[in-house]
């Protein structure tokens, strides 16, 4: 057996990740939804768009967390959150969630965010009452979610740019879809 | 006189669709359709390892040992998999897998045209992955 590489700490990786300027990153991530609404006028279709482009670097993005912080398989859907709010945030962010309110089955839980890079220096004036600003995170967390065999669904419950004390993600998991075989017992 | 210490380098998608074939040297040197062919075989062999293993919790295959080449293979937890073909008893060859995967990560992932699953046609892969390879004989021969 080879032997295995201890999974990195979250400040080890994102020590050992390149970084850009925070500023660069929020303006960017700024004109993109200002482009989006500029384009598509209905609120309602900017935070599906949103979406969807968290979705497709979501897809792209877990393979990259693997790589890099040597992750081993998560036994279950708890780990799997802790290694989301304590590696992949870290990793990608720079910031930290608290993973809390777990539901009976554990298969519910919520992201809390104190601190929050995309929304630095913004406030949403009254003509985008409705808009997800953060939506593309939680196209993020489906999208590397399902590329792990696992069917999610995340939505905002607390948003601070609505007046609310922090940034709250509810993540509930659907259902595990294991690969399928190429040949099936019953044919 | 370099010994190619790598025969082939494949990367099948999670489907078990070979996207990407590169051999080294005329050895075990083997046209797209028979590329084709055992990567689909590969990746139903290592599936059926899965159902065959006495205890759960088998991750597939990770090294088959022949007559005269060895064949490491690595599967991410996103299910694409990672196999070389290289002489019996190259050494360092899973470290190597692992750095392939992080090439992959970034030059053929981080690359906005590329289509996932597709077959990967990144200039910056090859490249990369071409001064790896190189630098990978090197030490294995200034030993």
């Amino acid at each position: 057996m080879p032997p295995l590489t201890p999974p990195k700490s979250g400040d080890a990786l994102f020590a050992s990740v390149d970084r850009v300027n925070a500023e660069l990153f929020t303006l960017t991530y700024g004109a993109i939804v200002r482009q989006l609404l500029t384009d598509l006028e209905e609120v309602e279709e900017v935070n599906k768009q949103l979406d969807q482009m968290g979705y497709n670097m979501g897809t792209r993005l877990v393979d990259e967390f693997l790589a890099k912080s040597n992750v081993s398989r998560c036994v279950d859907f708890k780990e799997t959150a802790d290694v989301i709010a304590k590696l992949g945030f870290k990793m990608f962010l720079g910031v930290t969630a608290t993973v809390t309110k777990w539901d009976a089955e554990g298969t519910s839980c919520s992201f809390v965010l104190e601190d929050n890079p995309l929304v630095d220096f913004v406030d949403l004036p009254d003509t985008c009452q409705g808009l997800q600003y953060c939506n593309v995170l939680s196209g993020v967390i489906r999208g590397a979610l399902e590329m792990v065999s696992m069917k999610t669904e995340v939505t905002w419950v607390r948003d601070m740019l609505r007046g609310d004390d922090a940034y709250e993600m509810r993540v509930k998991l659907i259902k595990q879809v294991p690969e399928e075989y190429p040949y099936k017992d019953d044919d | 006189m370099a010994l190619a210490a790598i025969y082939s380098l494949f990367i099948i998608n999670k489907s078990g669709g070979l996207i990407y074939y590169k051999d080294y040297g005329s050895a075990g040197r083997m046209d797209t359709n028979d590329s084709l062919r055992l990567a689909s075989l590969w990746h139903s062999m290592h599936a059926i390892s899965q159902q065959l293993s006495p205890t759960p919790g088998c991750t597939g295959i990770d090294l088959l040992q022949a007559h005269n080449f060895d064949l490491h293979c690595f599967q991410s937890l996103t299910g694409t998999k990672f196999f070389v073909v290289c002489e019996t008893g190259a050494p360092n060859m899973e470290m190597l897998l692992k750095v392939i995967y992080e090439l992959y990560t970034d030059f053929v992932l981080k690359n906005p045209f590329y289509e996932m699953e597709m077959p990967i046609r990144c200039e910056l892969f090859d490249l990369n992955l071409a001064q790896v390879i190189q630098k990978d004989r090197v030490a294995l021969l200034g030993r």
